[in-house]
C-alpha cells in the first residue's frame, strides 16, 4: 500500500479543509467527528463544524473538518475546500461550489455498494478512500474509528475503511 | 495536559463541573439543548423544566440560597423568560446565575434570529461572549466571577457556529471548585421587588454596571478584552466567532477582541480606533457595537446592511473590510428536512390537508407538515401560540371559515406554553367551539427527543411524576376530549376530527404515538423505570395517575 507524500493541502497553506457531505442519516457528522478526532490525535490544531438540528429529518448536510497549525475559522470558506466527501450522489452537484479548483471529490459511487460489508459503513469507507491523501497518520484515523464506535460495529468498520483505502490507493489522485 | 475536541455546548458543561455548578436547568432549544445533556453525563445535577421562565425561576431560586447555577436556553427562549429576567438584575443573586443564551444568526434551526446582546443592554446584565470552545471554557469561569463579584445574573451568550462547532479545549489543572454551601439570609429589601425596593434596586444595579465596565476597560479584564496589536493601517473591532472570521480574512491586522459585550469597554476602543488609521466593527447580527461606538463619538465603519442577515463567514468578513456589495454566491440548495417516513404524524396532516383545513401550527417536528406533499399548517409564529391564533381566527371569522380552523401542537410545545391557551380557550370559548390538536409522540422529537413533564422521565430518564395531557385538559374544563392512535387508526382519526369540526363543543384530540425514532429508547427507558419502580415500591405511589392513588 502507498501513502502519498503530500495531498493538495500542500499547496494551500497550512491548514487542511475536509467538507463532508450526504444526507441525514447517513453518518456525516460521525464521519467528521472521526476526521477531526484522528487530527486531533496527530497533534494537530483542528476545528469541526456543522449546522445540525434539521439533518435528523432526511435533509442536506454538510459538515466541515479544518485541521494544521493553527485554525481560526470553524468554517471552510466556499470555493476553498481541499477535499470534498460525499455519500449521496444527489448531493455531489449540490455541494460542488465549496471545492477549490484543483480540490479532490470523493464520491459514493467509489465505493460499489456490493463490495461493502455493511451499506452503513460508508462513511467509514469514504474515510478509507481519503485517508490515503491526508499527511494523518493511517493509526490515528484507526483508532479515531474505533473511539466513535461501539467494540461490535469495529470489525465491520475496519474491513469498510481497508476497502476504502484500497480503492483511493487506485484512484487518480491528481484529478477527480 | 490533555486536549480534548469539545464543541462550545461541551465546553459550558465541563467548565460548569469544574466552576462548581450545582443546578443547571432550562428547557431544550437547538442549539443549546446539549448543555444540560452534557453536564449531566459529566456527573452535574441537570433538569429540563417545563419552560425557559421556569427554568429561569429555579435557577434564581438557587442562586438566592448561595449556590451557583447554570440556566440555558436557545434565544427565542430568553423572550419567554425576560420578565424574570429584568427583575432578577434588581434583585441580583447571592451565588452565581448563568443564563446562557444560544442565538441562531442564519436560523438553521430557528423562527427569528434575534441578536440577545439587546438583553443584556434592556436588562442592564453583563454580557459575555466566546468565539470558541477554549473561549467557552475559560469565559465561563469569568462569568461566574462576575456574578459572583457583583451578585448579578451574567448572560453568556453563545451561537449557533461556538455551540455546535468542535475545537480543541485544554482544562484547568485541579480546577474542581467544590459547589458552595447553601444557606438563606433574608434581604426583604433586596429580593421583594415592591416599588419601594425596586427604585433603589435599579440605581444599585446601574451602580454596579458602572464598575463593571470600569473593571472591564482595565488589565484584570486583559482576556476577556483583548488588544491585538498589527498593521497599524487597519484595526478591527469584534466579537464571538465574527473574531475568528476576521482574523484569517485579514491576517497582520490590529484587533480588538471584544469577550465583555456588555458593558462594552468604551474607552479601550477609543484609545484602539486612535491608534489605527481605519476601525473596522465586525459583529454577526444586529449592529450592538457599531452602534455603541458611534455613540460614544468614535469614528468607526461598520459592516454594510447585507450582513445584518444570515452568519458571518471569512468570504463576508473580507467584503466587509473591502466594503464590496456586489450580489453573494446563492447558498447550496440542498434537500429540505421532512417528515420521517414513518412518522405517525402523516396520517394527521393528510387528513388536514384533505378537508382544508386552516391549521393554526405551533413549533417542533410537525411544523414539518408545511412543507410538500402536505403544505398543511397556515400560521407558526412562536411557542404555544398555535392555541391562542386558531382561537383568534375563530372569534371573527365567518362560520364556514371558522369551523375550519384546527390548532396544532406537539405534547413538549404544549407543556410548554400551550396550557394557558387550553386556558383561554376554557374561559372565552368561540362560538364555534374549537378543536385543539395535540400531537403526542412521548418526546421533544425536534431538538433531539429530550423528555418533558408527560413522558413521566427526568432529563437523564428516571422515572418521575407524570402529567396527564388528557387529565389537565379536563381539569381546565375542555368538553370533549379524546386520545386516538392516528398511525394504528387513520379513519378513525379522520371521522373523529370531522366530528369535532363539525360540533361546536370545545374539543382537544391527543393523538398519541410514539415518535419513530424515539420508540426504542423509551422502550429501554420504561423497562429500566419498572425495574427501579419494583426496586423501590415507595416510589410507584408517585407514579401513579392522581386518581389512583
Amino acid at each position: 500500500m502507498t501513502t502519498p507524500t503530500a495531498g493538495p493541502a500542500a499547496t494551500t497553506g497550512a491548514v487542511t479543509n475536509v467538507v463532508l457531505a450526504g444526507l441525514g442519516g447517513q453518518g456525516v457528522i460521525k464521519a467528521s467527528d472521526i476526521l477531526a478526532d484522528a487530527a486531533l490525535r496527530a497533534g494537530l490544531d483542528v476545528k469541526k463544524s456543522e449546522i445540525h438540528g434539521m439533518s435528523q429529518r432526511g435533509g442536506s448536510v454538510t459538515s466541515d473538518v479544518r485541521f494544521g497549525a493553527k485554525v481560526l475559522s470553524p468554517m471552510v470558506p466556499r470555493g476553498e475546500a481541499d477535499y470534498l466527501v460525499v455519500l449521496a450522489s444527489s448531493e455531489v452537484e449540490v455541494t460542488r461550489p465549496l471545492l477549490r479548483p484543483g480540490g479532490v471529490l470523493l464520491s459514493p459511487d467509489l465505493v460499489p455498494d456490493a463490495d461493502l460489508p455493511n451499506k452503513r459503513s460508508l462513511n467509514v469507507a469514504l474515510l478509507g478512500a481519503l485517508s490515503q491523501y491526508l499527511d494523518l497518520p493511517v493509526e490515528a484515523m484507526l483508532d479515531a474509528v474505533k473511539a466513535a464506535l461501539p467494540e461490535r460495529l469495529h470489525a465491520v468498520n475496519e474491513r469498510a475503511f481497508e476497502l476504502g483505502r484500497s480503492i483511493g490507493a487506485r484512484a487518480d489522485r491528481s484529478r477527480p | 495536559m490533555e486536549r480534548k475536541l469539545l464543541s462550545g455546548d461541551e465546553a459550558v458543561a465541563l467548565a460548569a463541573m469544574h466552576a462548581g455548578i450545582a443546578l443547571g436547568t432550562g428547557y431544550p432549544g437547538t442549539p443549546s439543548t446539549e448543555i444540560l445533556e452534557a453536564f449531566s453525563e459529566l456527573g452535574g445535577r441537570a433538569q429540563w423544566a417545563p419552560n425557559e421562565k421556569v427554568a429561569l425561576e429555579v435557577g434564581l431560586g438557587a442562586a438566592f440560597a448561595n449556590a451557583r447555577t447554570l440556566v440555558t436556553m436557545k434565544h427565542v427562549g430568553l423572550n419567554v423568560a425576560a420578565d424574570p429576567l429584568f427583575t432578577a438584575a434588581y434583585t441580583g443573586v447571592a451565588g452565581a446565575l448563568i443564563v446562557v443564551t444560544a442565538d441562531d444568526p442564519g436560523m438553521a434551526s430557528s423562527q427569528n434570529e434575534q441578536d440577545n446582546r439587546r438583553y443584556a443592554v434592556a436588562a442592564g446584565l453583563p454580557c459575555v461572549e466566546p468565539a470558541d470552545s477554549q473561549e467557552a471554557y475559560d469565559f465561563f469561569f469569568r462569568a461566574v466571577e462576575i456574578s459572583g463579584r457583583w451578585h448579578l445574573p451574567v448572560l453568556f451568550r453563545m451561537t449557533t457556529r461556538v455551540c455546535h462547532s468542535k475545537s480543541v479545549v485544554i482544562a484547568r489543572d485541579g480546577a474542581i471548585a467544590a459547589p458552595p454551601a447553601t444557606h438563606f439570609e433574608h434581604d426583604i429589601s433586596g429580593r421583594v421587588m415592591i416599588p419601594a425596593n425596586a427604585r433603589p434596586a435599579h440605581r444599585r444595579l446601574r451602580a454596579k454596571l458602572a464598575e463593571i465596565a470600569a473593571w472591564g476597560e482595565g488589565p484584570e479584564a486583559a482576556d476577556l478584552n483583548r488588544v491585538e496589536p498589527g498593521d497599524r493601517s487597519v484595526g478591527i473591532v469584534t466579537a464571538g466567532v465574527s473574531y475568528l472570521h476576521a482574523a484569517e480574512a485579514a491576517p497582520g491586522a490590529s484587533f480588538l477582541k471584544i469577550g465583555l459585550v456588555n458593558p462594552l469597554p468604551i474607552e479601550l476602543a477609543r484609545a484602539f480606533a486612535a491608534g489605527v488609521e481605519r476601525t473596522v466593527v465586525i459583529e454577526e447580527g444586529d449592529p450592538v457595537i457599531a452602534d455603541a461606538l458611534r455613540a460614544a463619538g468614535i469614528a468607526i465603519e461598520s459592516k454594510i446592511e447585507m450582513f445584518r442577515f444570515g452568519e458571518l463567514d471569512v468570504a463576508r468578513a473580507r467584503r466587509i473590510l473591502a466594503g464590496d456589495t456586489t450580489p453573494e454566491p446563492a447558498p447550496a440548495r440542498g434537500k429540505p428536512p421532512e417528515l420521517c417516513p414513518a412518522c405517525p404524524y402523516h396520517t394527521v396532516y393528510a387528513a388536514l390537508q384533505k378537508h382544508d383545513c386552516i391549521v393554526a401550527g405551533d413549533i417542533g417536528c410537525y411544523t414539518l407538515g408545511v412543507l410538500p406533499p402536505y403544505r398543511a399548517m397556515d400560521t407558526c409564529v412562536a411557542m404555544g401560540a398555535s392555541i391562542g391564533v386558531g382561537l383568534g381566527l375563530r372569534h371573527v371569522l365567518p362560520e364556514a371559515e371558522a369551523r375550519r380552523v384546527v390548532s396544532v401542537i406537539g405534547d413538549s410545545t404544549f407543556v410548554h406554553s400551550g396550557i394557558s391557551g387550553l386556558v383561554e380557550m376554557a374561559y372565552n370559548p368561540p362560538s364555534t367551539g374549537h378543536v385543539v390538536l395535540i400531537l403526542d409522540n412521548g418526546t421533544t422529537a425536534m431538538t433531539g427527543q429530550q423528555e418533558h413533564p408527560a413522558t413521566g422521565r427526568t432529563l437523564d430518564h428516571l422515572p418521575t411524576g407524570k402529567l396527564s395531557i388528557e387529565g389537565l385538559a379536563t381539569a381546565i374544563g375542555i368538553g370533549s376530549v379524546t386520545v386516538i392512535d392516528p398511525y394504528a387508526d387513520p379513519e378513525g382519526f379522520e371521522r373523529l376530527l370531522l366530528d369535532r369540526l363539525a360540533s361546536s363543543e370545545l374539543s382537544v384530540i391527543v393523538a398519541r404515538r410514539p415518535c419513530i425514532l424515539a420508540a426504542a429508547d423509551i422502550r429501554k427507558w420504561e423497562q429500566q423505570a419498572a425495574a427501579l419502580r419494583a426496586q423501590a415500591p415507595a416510589q410507584a405511589a408517585f407514579d401513579l395517575p392522581l386518581e389512583e392513588r
